[in-house]
C-alpha cells in the first residue's frame, strides 16, 4: 500500500505516540488522508468530488440522526411529524429537514459527477477495477436510501413512489405478487412499510460508510489515478496529500457549502415536488408521479418499454432499469483500450460526452409526463444508453489510435505550463 | 497421540471429514432456523390480514356509476354496468386480449352487471381513473391509468399501454341482490 516515498507518520507529541503504539489508528489516519499518502500532482478540480461525497454523507448522516428524534414512523402522524413539528414546532426543525432533503440532491449532483470523471478518465481501468465496482455498489445503496428517505414524509408523492418502486418487484415471473406484499408488510404501502423504511433509511447510511471505506482502501492500493492517466513514476510525479489536496479539497467544500446554502436558505423546495405537501391518499394518486430529479434518468429507462415482446412490457422496463446500474460493473472489461484518459483519445472522448447528453435527455424525459413524443424520445435515447456500453466503447477500443501519451506527470505537467 | 491419530490418521482420514461436515451442517440448520422468523415477521402481520373482508351496499349504485372504497388498504372499484358495456365488453375477441377472459369469467353468475375489481393498476400499482364521476374512462370506456396510460376496457381488461394484466378480480359473494362481501 502506498508508495515508498510516503512519509511516516512519527508522532512528536507523547500522547499520539503512547496511542499510536497500542492502536495505529492515527497512523491509519495520516496514511490515508494525511501527509503519509502520496497522490499525483496534477489533480484537476474534477478530483474534488470523492471528498465532496464524504462531505455529503457526513452532513445527510448528521442533520439525520438529529431529524429521526424528531420523525413519527406511523401512517397516522408521520406526515405531521414533518410538515407541523419538524417545520414549525422543533427549534431549527425548518433547516435540519431543508438540509436533509436537499442534502440528498447535493449528495447526487456530486456523485454523478464524480461518476462521469471515472468515466472520462477512465479511472475503472486496471488495477482500479475494485474501486469502481464498490462505487457501483455504493451507488445502488445510496439509491436505496435515497428511495426510503422520500417515502417518509409520508406525502401523496412518498406513498405513490413507494407503491411503483415496490411495483417493480411484482414484475418478477412467478413469486413477484408474493415478493411485494412480503416487502411491504401487506398489500398496499402502510404503517408496516413505512416502519421498515425508516429503519432501513437509518441502517443504509452506515453500510454506505462501511462501503466508502472499501472504496477508499482499495483506491489506496494503486494510489489515485490522474488526468493523464500515465502512472506514478516516481516521487517527483507526486505531492503529499496533506497539505496540497487537502487545501484544494478545502476550496471545493467551500463552493459545495454555498451552492448548498443557496438551496437551502433561498430555493428548499425547488427540487422537490408539491404533491408531497398533500397527505398520502391511498384513493387518488397523483396525475402525474415522478420520483425525485436524480432518479429521472433511470425512470425514463423503466417508461420505454411499451410492447410485450416474449417477456411483458412490464418485465422488460424493470430489467433494462436495473441492467442499466448493473451493465456499470462490467465496464472495466467491456473498454479493452489501453489507454485511460479521455484527453488521450479522440474517438472515445465524443461517445463520452454524446452520451452526457443522452443521460441529460433520458433525464428531461423521464422528469415529463408518459406522453408519445417523450416516450420515444426515451426510447431511443435509452437504447443509445446500452449501445454506448456495450456496443460503442468495445468497438472503439480496437478501432481508435490514441494520442500521443506523455512520458511521465512531470513531463504532462512542465511542458503544459511551458517551463 | 492415540487420539490424534484416531481421529486424522492415515488409516482414519474420513472420521474428521464427517465431524466437520455434520458440525457444519447443524450450525447451517440453525441459522436457518434464526433467519426463518427475521423474514418471515416481514410478511404481513395478523392486524392487517385481519382486515381482510370488506362489505359494499350496492343498492345505491345507478346504472353507468361507479363507486370508490376500500380492501385491505387497496382501492376497490365497484361498478354498475349498463347493457351497452355489457354488449361492448362482449363483442370484444377474447383471443385478441393480451390477457383474454370474457366478462362472464369477470362478474358473478347471474350479475354480470356487477363488475367489481381492484382499483389497482397491474402495471406499477397506480389507481386508475373512471370510477369517480366525470373522471377520464380511457378509449376503451373502463379505466384509464394517468400513471403510464394503461387503459381498460368495460370489463377491467387490459387493452393499451404497459400493464401486463387485467385489473384483479377479488374474491366475493352476494349475500343478497344489493349487498356484497368482499374478501
Amino acid at each position: 500500500m502506498s508508495f515508498p516515498w510516503a512519509k511516516h507518520y512519527e508522532p512528536k507529541n507523547p500522547v499520539m505516540q503512547w496511542v499510536d503504539s497500542r492502536l495505529p489508528l492515527p497512523r491509519f489516519v495520516y496514511n490515508a488522508v494525511g501527509a503519509g499518502y502520496p497522490v499525483p500532482r496534477n489533480l484537476n478540480y474534477w478530483w474534488n468530488f470523492g471528498v465532496l461525497a464524504g462531505v455529503a454523507l457526513v452532513c445527510q448522516l448528521i442533520t439525520g440522526i438529529v431529524l429521526a428524534m424528531h420523525f413519527h414512523s406511523s401512517a397516522a402522524s408521520a406526515f405531521d411529524s414533518v410538515n407541523v413539528g419538524i417545520m414549525r414546532d422543533v427549534n431549527a426543525g425548518w433547516f435540519l429537514r431543508f438540509a436533509h432533503a436537499n442534502g440528498a440532491s447535493m449528495f447526487f449532483v456530486v456523485i454523478y459527477i464524480h461518476m462521469f470523471r471515472g468515466l472520462y478518465y477512465g479511472s475503472y481501468k486496471a488495477p482500479r477495477e475494485m474501486v469502481w465496482l464498490l462505487g457501483v455498489v455504493i451507488f445502488l445503496l445510496l439509491m436505496a436510501t435515497a428511495f426510503m428517505g422520500y417515502v417518509l414524509p409520508w406525502g401523496q408523492m412518498s406513498f405513490w413512489g413507494a407503491q411503483v418502486i415496490t411495483g417493480f418487484f411484482s414484475a418478477i415471473p412467478v413469486v413477484g405478487d408474493w415478493v411485494r406484499v412480503w416487502l411491504l408488510g401487506g398489500y398496499a404501502p402502510d404503517d408496516a412499510a413505512l416502519n421498515r423504511f425508516f429503519s432501513l433509511h437509518y441502517l443504509l447510511p452506515f453500510v454506505i460508510a462501511g462501503a466508502v471505506i472499501l472504496h477508499i482502501w482499495a483506491l489506496h492500493i494503486p494510489g489515485s489515478s490522474n488526468p493523464t492517466g500515465v502512472e506514478v513514476k516516481g516521487e517527483q510525479d507526486t505531492v503529499p496529500f496533506h497539505p496540497y489536496y487537502t487545501a484544494k479539497d478545502g476550496l471545493g467544500v467551500v463552493v459545495f457549502l454555498i451552492l448548498f446554502s443557496v438551496l437551502i436558505f433561498f430555493a428548499p423546495d425547488y427540487l422537490g415536488h408539491p404533491d408531497n405537501y398533500i397527505p398520502a391518499n391511498p384513493l387518488s394518486t397523483p396525475a402525474h408521479i415522478v420520483p425525485e430529479w436524480y432518479f429521472w434518468p433511470f425512470y425514463a429507462i423503466l417508461r420505454a418499454f411499451t410492447a410485450d415482446f416474449i417477456l411483458p412490457a412490464k418485465l422488460w422496463g424493470v430489467l433494462a432499469m436495473f441492467g442499466s446500474i448493473l451493465l456499470l460493473f462490467f465496464l472495466p472489461w467491456l473498454d479493452k483500450s489501453p489507454v485511460r484518459s479521455g484527453s488521450y483519445r479522440p474517438m472515445y472522448k465524443v461517445a463520452f460526452w454524446v452520451l452526457v447528453v443522452d443521460v441529460l435527455v433520458l433525464g428531461y424525459c423521464g422528469g415529463s409526463p408518459a406522453e408519445p413524443l417523450y416516450v420515444i424520445l426515451s426510447q431511443i435515447a435509452a437504447a443509445y444508453y446500452f449501445a454506448h456500453f456495450l456496443i460503442i466503447v468495445p468497438i472503439i477500443s480496437h478501432l481508435e489510435t490514441p494520442k500521443p501519451l506523455p512520458g511521465s506527470i512531470t513531463e504532462a505537467v512542465l511542458t503544459k505550463t511551458g517551463a | 497421540m492415540a487420539i490424534e491419530a484416531d481421529l486424522a490418521g492415515p488409516e482414519n482420514p474420513r472420521r474428521r471429514d464427517y465431524l466437520q461436515y455434520a458440525a457444519v451442517s447443524v450450525a447451517a440448520v440453525g441459522a436457518g432456523v434464526v433467519v426463518f422468523p427475521l423474514v418471515n415477521s416481514m410478511n404481513p402481520s395478523a392486524d392487517v390480514l385481519a382486515q381482510s373482508s370488506t362489505e359494499v351496499d350496492l343498492s345505491k349504485i345507478e346504472p353507468g356509476q361507479a363507486i370508490k372504497t376500500s380492501f385491505r388498504k387497496q382501492p376497490l372499484f365497484v361498478r354498475n354496468l349498463t347493457p351497452k358495456e355489457i354488449a361492448e365488453a362482449d363483442a370484444v375477441p377474447v383471443s385478441a386480449l393480451r390477457d383474454p377472459q370474457t366478462l362472464e369469467q369477470r362478474t358473478a353468475k347471474g350479475h354480470t352487471n356487477w363488475l367489481i375489481t381492484l382499483g389497482v393498476c397491474t402495471h406499477l400499482g397506480c389507481v386508475p381513473l373512471g370510477a369517480g364521476e366525470g373522471e377520464n374512462r380511457g378509449p376503451f370506456g373502463g379505466y384509464f391509468c394517468p400513471c403510464h396510460g394503461s387503459a381498460y376496457d368495460t370489463a377491467g381488461r387490459i387493452r393499451q399501454g404497459p400493464a401486463p394484466k387485467n385489473l384483479e378480480v377479488p374474491k366475493y359473494n352476494f349475500t343478497s341482490d344489493t349487498v356484497v362481501v368482499v374478501g
